[in-house]
């Protein structure tokens, strides 16, 4: 029992004490921690990587944009199939029978195929073609648009896959680089190469950045539908890699540059470094799930049998006290 | 004609006395900031405890000042950046020397003698720390942003937190990371610290209780009270742990 509950024999301390002036101590401290920011700041500043745009992203790369927007309006996008908090289109995320993911709904609802991709296209002015082609898609039933998705997707796919591997792309593919315009040959998409043709001009134009905001309002802070679909693509991945922000690279806890980052988050960073948690499709609240028992073990160390009997049975306190045994010793 | 004076107040306590007297009880002026310190207070491990609290300071006055300004400021202008710098370098080594006064105190045992509060509330302070960063790192509007943003909505959102706390709403997160949590934070730590001075730093182990006892005896006889002449500070208030 003892040893599960080690006595406290922490006397009241009825020895000497030292004069110590505490507010000029602070006073001091502040000025020194100020003095070394100052100095950090000067010899190393501060990252500021401009953000991307879907403008730029669909300027820099149409093929790719393109091949996103298709699975937005398909459904088929990483953020289509997200499930909570953005739709119903999956589960979410769970570890053994707790999923809370599922439990607390759908609080930022996002529909990619209206809110990504017709929505948008509905705000292009005078385009009669574009018109009739969004009609056309609304009014089909749900095999047909799945077929003409498909159609469409299949080209993209080999573009992409090839390009991934480093191989000489399809021919089926191709974009022109002085307008930006992105050709797909293919047949069976029905009006898909018209809605996608019209997507690809408004985002390039800086349309769609702003047609993907909140519209509720005129003042905006919500980007998280732009977000969500940039993430989708490949730009923001691109970036990231080239600046070791990948989760296989420590993940967020770097920033741009060569910057310390939230080192804090080492920690948390780990999990997703190794097994079972790196290859799992749960790894998010797995990992959750141990940083929320530690923080919880680290707060109640006190509390903890063996924990709290470590720093009596290692003596670093030797070491911070040594001028107080040395004292003890010399008596 | 003479002016009566009020009669005296009824013996009964207000809750304004009750509260006034309690707080002086816990902490009376030369226990809340007492001009000397135990002996055994000689070591550069104790400098992190203060070195903490000036940077949280360096913190929010760099903060605030890129508060007065709007978010957007420091993009485009090169004083906006500099404060920028000193506001994520002062939150680096804030981190540090936090991290650095947790383990020191960890092997002080410091939540001894009654001194559970305390560690909690360091720890606590350190755990809401974390998200105050997090909220500062997805409010940047940059790059940086975008992709912490967008990272951090996968864990968020598996523990179901992000269905109040979407990291991607640019408005949500200044909010939470100008007011909220450094709020809180502040609040911690103000605790923190009171606790700290209200049972006194932890003594040292025992490590011969021979020994210990004239080392105190010795030092007491040297030195036997606080020089502002108070009685020293009573230690061991609360459970032990």
């Amino acid at each position: 029992v003892s040893f599960l509950r080690p006595t406290d024999d922490t006397r009241p301390w009825t020895g000497g004490y030292a004069p110590y002036d505490l507010i000029k101590e602070l006073f001091i401290a502040i000025g020194v921690i100020a003095l070394l920011a100052i100095v950090l700041s000067v010899l190393f500043s501060s990252p500021d990587d401009p953000p991307s745009t879907i403008a730029q992203w669909s300027r820099q790369q149409p093929i790719n944009f393109i091949a996103d927007a298709a699975k937005e309006l398909g459904g088929t996008s990483d953020t289509a199939e997200y499930g909570p908090p953005y739709n119903h289109n999956g589960e979410g995320q769970h570890a053994a029978f707790l999923y809370p993911q599922k439990w607390l709904g759908v609080s930022h609802p996002i529909d990619t195929t209206n809110d990504f991709v017709i929505g948008p296209l509905n705000t292009i002015p005078n385009d009669a073609a574009l018109r009739s082609a969004v009609a056309e898609y609304q009014a089909a039933p749900a095999a047909t648009k799945k077929a003409w998705g498909e159609a469409y997707a299949k080209p993209l796919e080999e573009y992409e896959t090839a390009t991934e591997e480093g191989k000489t792309p399809p021919s089926t593919v191709s974009a022109d680089p002085a307008t930006g315009a992105v050709t797909v040959r293919t047949s069976g998409a029905g009006p898909v190469p018209v809605m996608m043709s019209g997507l690809l001009g408004l985002a390039q134009s800086g349309g769609l950045d702003g047609d993907l905001l909140t519209s509720k309002q005129f003042f905006q802070t919500d980007y998280t539908k732009p977000l969500l679909f940039m993430a989708d693509g490949g730009l923001l991945d691109e970036r990231a890699e080239a600046q070791h922000l990948l989760g296989e690279q420590w993940g967020m806890m770097n920033e741009t540059g060569s910057y310390p980052g939230q080192a804090w988050l080492w920690l948390y960073a780990l999990w997703y470094q190794v097994e079972p948690f790196k290859a799992s499709e749960n790894a998010d609240i797995l990992v959750m799930l141990v940083m929320g028992a530690l923080s919880l073990l680290f707060v109640c160390i006190p509390f903890i049998p063996v924990v709290n009997r470590l720093p009596r049975w290692i003596p670093i306190y030797r070491l911070i006290w040594r001028e107080h045994y040395r004292a003890g010793q010399s008596t | 004609m003479s002016v009566t004076p009020p009669p005296p107040a009824p013996a009964s306590k207000s809750w304004t006395v009750r509260t006034r007297e309690r707080a002086v009880d816990a902490l009376p002026p030369e226990k809340l900031l007492p001009d000397g310190q135990p002996t055994y207070v000689a070591s550069w491990i104790y400098v992190f405890g203060v070195a903490s609290i000036a940077a949280l300071s360096v913190i929010i006055a760099s903060g605030s000042i890129l508060a007065l300004k709007g978010p957007a400021w420091w993009h485009y202008t090169g004083v906006g950046h500099f404060f920028n710098s000193i506001h994520m370098w002062g939150v680096e080594l804030f981190f540090f020397v936090m991290v650095v006064h947790l383990w020191g105190k960890f092997w002080m045992a410091a939540w001894r003698g009654g001194r559970t509060r305390v560690w909690i509330t360091g720890a606590v302070t350190f755990l809401v720390a974390v998200p105050t960063a997090l909220t500062g790192y997805v409010s940047q509007q940059n790059f940086d942003a975008q992709w912490i943003a967008t990272q951090a909505k996968d864990g968020l959102n598996a523990v179901g937190v992000g269905a109040f706390f979407n990291v991607t709403n640019f408005g949500q997160m200044y909010s939470w990371h100008v007011l909220l949590l450094p709020v809180a934070v502040v609040l911690l730590v103000g605790a923190h610290v009171l606790l700290v001075r209200r049972h006194g730093v932890v003594p040292p182990f025992e490590i011969d209780s021979r020994k210990a006892a004239l080392a105190s005896s010795s030092a007491a006889a040297a030195s036997p009270a606080p020089p502002d002449g108070s009685p020293p500070p009573p230690t061991s208030i609360g459970a032990p742990s």
